[in-house]
């Protein structure tokens, strides 16, 4: 298999602080793989250096074998990789569908962003439908994203990245905030519809029950750092992700309110 | 699509209504209706700013830009008709928006209405020291034609109001066209989060910059109107209270309707003549407690009492 995302000495340094240190990730197309580790161990600084929303001190992340180290947010989602967010994205004031709609205007418009604002283009009405039905939120067409529960928020802004069709999919805590007993489902869901997409998936998640189930593939951060990387057995077996990550991430989860 | 249609003959019939009523209008009134127009455009900019999450203190420096062009190039270029010389106003508010634009499309809120209102004030000085436009006493603006139609006396009058009537048509029709389109949907969408249109891959910066371009237009469409109904320009067109007046037309109409800003801009004039003749002494305080009024009552416009369907089809 081939490396669609690759990163050579990524760093980045706020300060005294080293939130990425020397990383080094190489991941494969067509695999969902699970970012684990505490509370400030630059699991999202790894996110945020990928999609250049942070320019990394020092280091190069290659997409598809080319080089988008420092190219802003909107340059590496055209090119085929997005994100969702810890705390969902969306815009509060329109509609589920309108939300959706906008989305895909954005998607169709192309690099031709203005060129191409003239009504009466390819509408995106029709395929924002199909995105809602696909991820069973055409219940809620007509209800205002900003008062939607969190779980749907959740899945809206995860529908929204899924409508950019990027070649890989950079999750952002898929399941925090969502109950219990929907997390489940929620992320069947999601990965059902990636699986369909053929998109490669990347995840951070608290949740080791999460982790375990649906990843290949596991790196573990500790201080900025990779302090393992492989199967899920073989990482969740480790003796200093054991100390270090799980059993703090794990008392995390279980002082958290549902 | 049905919504379209009927915003395109509902415009239509609102055009009809402004030029077949003009005959039947006192003298008086058929000025403050131009001029209603013409404060109506500006305001319609506004409207776009505004849903873009943008509110502009300094709309008077595109309106000002707008006239001082229509009466300059009546000047310089020798443009004798009423149609280039609006045209030659929008144009040039557009240009200056341009090249502000790139520093202004960089700041939100607070600061993107104080550095609009400084802008503003910085032509309002030049203006007021500039001996070539007439200083604080600026300078008259004539037409010699209206479409090829000589624009003296009371035919002028009709003329300068029916291509006010007609920007305004156009002018609604293309913002309502407009925000129905992709691009123009990301207006809403910038204004409640910035962050997620610029990871679906477009760029907030160019089209807070498009919208202040044309918002500029419009405003220059509406200086240009006002100094041909006005037959004069001065620097007090620039000026803050003038863009201030301008937020409170946009405040009063609301944001969910196109055709809202001219109604609003109508109400303010009529309200204004009215205070004028009754309380020449304290019209001021009127206006204050309409203002009041209208943010306690009516926070979503005048337009929220026409309105019945709470959410437009957009």
């Amino acid at each position: 298999m081939s490396a669609i995302l690759e990163t050579t000495g990524l760093t980045k340094t706020f300060g005294a602080i080293t939130a990425a240190s020397d990383l080094h990730v190489r991941i494969e197309e067509n695999t969902v793989v699970g970012l684990i580790g505490g509370n400030g161990a630059g699991k999202t600084t790894f996110i945020n250096l990928v999609t250049g929303y942070l320019r990394p001190t020092a280091g190069t992340v290659r997409f598809e074998g080319r080089d988008i180290t420092g190219l802003p947010p909107r340059r590496v989602t055209r090119l085929g990789i997005c994100r969702s967010f810890q705390i969902p994205q969306v815009f509060d004031s329109l509609t589920t569908y309108e939300n959706v709609l906008v989305g895909l205007g954005i998607v169709s418009m192309g690099r031709r962003a203005f060129a191409g604002s003239a009504p009466g283009g390819p509408a995106p009405e029709a395929a924002a439908e199909q995105v809602l039905t696909r991820f069973r939120l055409d219940a809620y067409r007509d209800e205002l994203a900003g008062v939607l529960p969190e779980g749907l928020r959740k899945l809206l802004d995860i529908a929204m990245a899924l409508a950019v069709k990027p070649r890989i999919l950079l999750l952002d805590e898929p399941t925090s905030g969502v109950s219990a007993d929907e997390k489940f489902g929620l992320m069947d869901l999601v990965l059902e519809v990636i699986r369909e997409a053929g998109v490669t998936v990347l995840f951070v998640e608290h949740d080791m029950d999460i982790v375990r189930r649906y990843t290949q593939r596991i790196l573990a951060f500790y201080e900025g750092r990779i302090i393992a990387d492989g199967s899920p057995g073989a990482v969740l077996a480790d003796a200093e992700v054991r100390r270090l990550v799980v059993g703090e991430s794990e008392a995390d989860v279980g002082g958290a309110p549902c | 699509m049905i919504r379209r249609r009927w915003t395109t003959a509902g415009l239509g019939i609102a055009l009809v209504a402004v030029v077949g009523v003009a005959p039947l209008l006192p003298r008086w009134s058929l000025f403050v209706v131009t001029i209603s127009l013409a404060k109506g455009l500006v305001a319609l900019g506004l409207l776009l700013l505004m849903r873009t999450g943008l509110v502009s203190f300094g709309q008077g420096l595109y309106y000002a830009v707008g006239a001082y062009a229509a009466g300059v190039g009546a000047e310089a270029l020798h443009l004798s008709d009423a149609v280039p010389m609006v045209i030659l106003g929008a144009l040039a508010a557009a240009a200056v928006a341009l090249v502000l634009g790139l520093l202004l499309a960089r700041y939100r809120a607070i600061f993107f209405a104080m550095l609009s209102l400084a802008f503003s004030m910085i032509l309002y000085g030049v203006l007021v020291k500039t001996s070539a436009f007439g200083s604080t006493d600026g300078f008259n603006v004539a037409p010699k034609s209206i479409l090829g139609f000589a624009a003296a006396g009371p035919a002028g009058r009709f003329g300068v109001y029916g291509v006010a009537a007609l920007c305004a048509f156009g002018a609604t029709l293309g913002i309502d066209r407009y925000l129905r389109s992709k691009l123009g949907r990301l207006a809403p969408a910038v204004r409640d989060n910035e962050l997620r249109v610029e990871y679906m891959g477009a760029s907030v910066r160019n089209v807070v910059h498009l919208h202040l371009v044309l918002a500029a237009a419009l405003a220059g469409l509406g200086g240009a109107l006002t100094a041909l109904a006005v037959g004069h320009v001065d620097p007090e067109m620039a000026y803050w209270t003038t863009s201030g007046e301008f937020v409170f037309i946009a405040i009063l109409s609301g944001t969910s309707s196109v055709a809202a800003p001219f109604v609003g801009a109508l109400l303010l004039e009529l309200l204004r003549s009215f205070a004028y003749e009754h309380a020449p002494n304290t019209w001021q305080l009127v206006m204050g407690v309409a203002m009041l009024g209208v943010i306690l009552f009516l926070p979503e416009g005048l337009w929220s009492l026409f309105r019945r369907r709470v959410r437009s089809a957009t």
